[in-house]
């Protein structure tokens, strides 16, 4: 049970979303630019994963399960292969940059001040560009707070984690804007 | 020295808005909303809680700026700094006080917030709309104290820049400046 009245059924963040319309469009507008808009030297998939691991870490069961589903769609993994990177990145066959950015959002979702020069230098030595990296850490951020937003009033989240996978495709094609309710 | 390059007149945030402008403009939509739109919460006391929870993040950037805008709106000094030590000492409402706590519990996690926050903030008369707000004001500025220091953006030269920024976000809010920002470039010299 959702600490507040929703005055709906919708799960996580959509639920939310409906029941405050206005905060929901640049909500949407900002998740839709960073992940999936086709300007961007990162994959979708790729920013996905951030999305995802940075969720994991925060712990958020809704968050981790839409994006870790959408970045199965994209980099063709399944569920078992997704919680595989979750869990221990470092010994997957993720390319050295995109290892070297999940650093810097995971020092992202601990605190701002916990990513240091290091992280940046090796993130830049494996071919990251200023603008990978100011996309890695503010994915990282904006997930620190849907997260919280989505934790933070007890949202309901469909326990089934098939119920992510088979709406990731038609999320894909259609887009964050569309998420509300369908 | 930010980790990035940022435009160097433009310290903290808005070198980074300026950075990215198509994903600053949703951050600045949202922002004016929660802070500046219709509530039955005062401009003053939702930049308590953007003051509260930056501090708790411990970011300095937002921390003066929020602390000097809740200053302008409040009319006084004492209530933002009690509240960054003692929240229940704070010269404010039992509703206030309640709202602040979990704005504090948000940025610890999202899973901090548990059922007595919320009631203790309902007994004291806030209502769902401003718990929420409050939730999703305290998750933004959990964005915001990440994207600010996790670039390692800088502080302004001096403290009087906040006193400059905090009657900017009271006349023209959160969103761009129509002229942009580049008249800011000789009061670095």
């Amino acid at each position: 049970m959702a600490h507040i009245k929703l005055n709906n059924e919708l799960p996580g963040i959509r639920g939310l979303m409906a029941y405050r319309p206005e905060t929901e469009v640049p909500l949407n507008a900002l998740v839709e630019l960073l992940l999936r808009d086709d300007n961007n030297t990162l994959t979708r998939g790729e920013r996905e994963l951030i999305g995802t691991y940075v969720s994991y870490l925060n712990d958020c069961f809704f968050c981790q399960n839409v994006h870790g589903a959408l970045a199965g769609h994209y980099l063709n993994c399944n569920i078992e292969q997704i919680d595989s990177i979750k869990h221990n990145f470092q010994s997957t066959d993720l390319s050295p940059k995109m290892k070297a950015l999940l650093s810097i959002a995971a020092s992202v979702q601990k605190g701002g001040k916990n990513v240091t020069e290091e992280q940046i230098e090796a993130a830049r030595t494996e071919g990251a560009t200023d603008v990978e990296i100011h996309d890695t850490v503010l994915i990282a951020a904006s997930f620190c707070m849907f997260n919280r937003y989505v934790d933070g009033l007890g949202t309901w989240a469909p326990q089934d984690r098939q119920f992510y996978v088979d709406r990731a495709p038609r999320r894909a094609e259609e887009g964050y804007q569309s998420s509300v309710y369908n | 020295m930010p980790y990035i390059a940022v435009e160097a007149h433009l310290p903290g945030i808005t070198g980074l808005l300026e950075y990215r402008k198509d994903t600053a403009q949703p951050i600045r939509e949202l922002t004016q909303i929660l802070l500046r739109g219709e509530s039955t919460l005062t401009e003053g006391e939702r930049e308590l809680i953007a003051t509260v929870t930056s501090n708790g993040n411990e970011c300095k950037f937002c921390t003066a700026a929020h602390t000097a805008a809740a200053d302008i709106f409040l009319g006084e000094t004492e209530t933002s700094a009690c509240i960054k030590t003692d929240i229940e000492s704070a010269p404010l409402s039992e509703k206030m006080k309640a709202l602040l706590v979990i704005a504090d519990k948000i940025r610890e996690s999202g899973r901090s917030v548990k059922p007595e926050h919320v009631e203790r903030a309902r007994a004291a008369g806030a209502t769902d709309l401003e718990i929420h707000d409050t939730v999703l004001i305290a998750a933004l500025f959990c964005l915001y104290n990440r994207y600010v220091d996790g670039l390692a953006t800088a502080l302004p030269d001096s403290p009087a820049y906040f006193d400059m920024l905090a009657e900017r976000l009271k006349n023209h809010g959160y969103m761009r400046l129509p002229q942009g920002y580049d008249h800011l470039k000789k009061n670095q010299q």
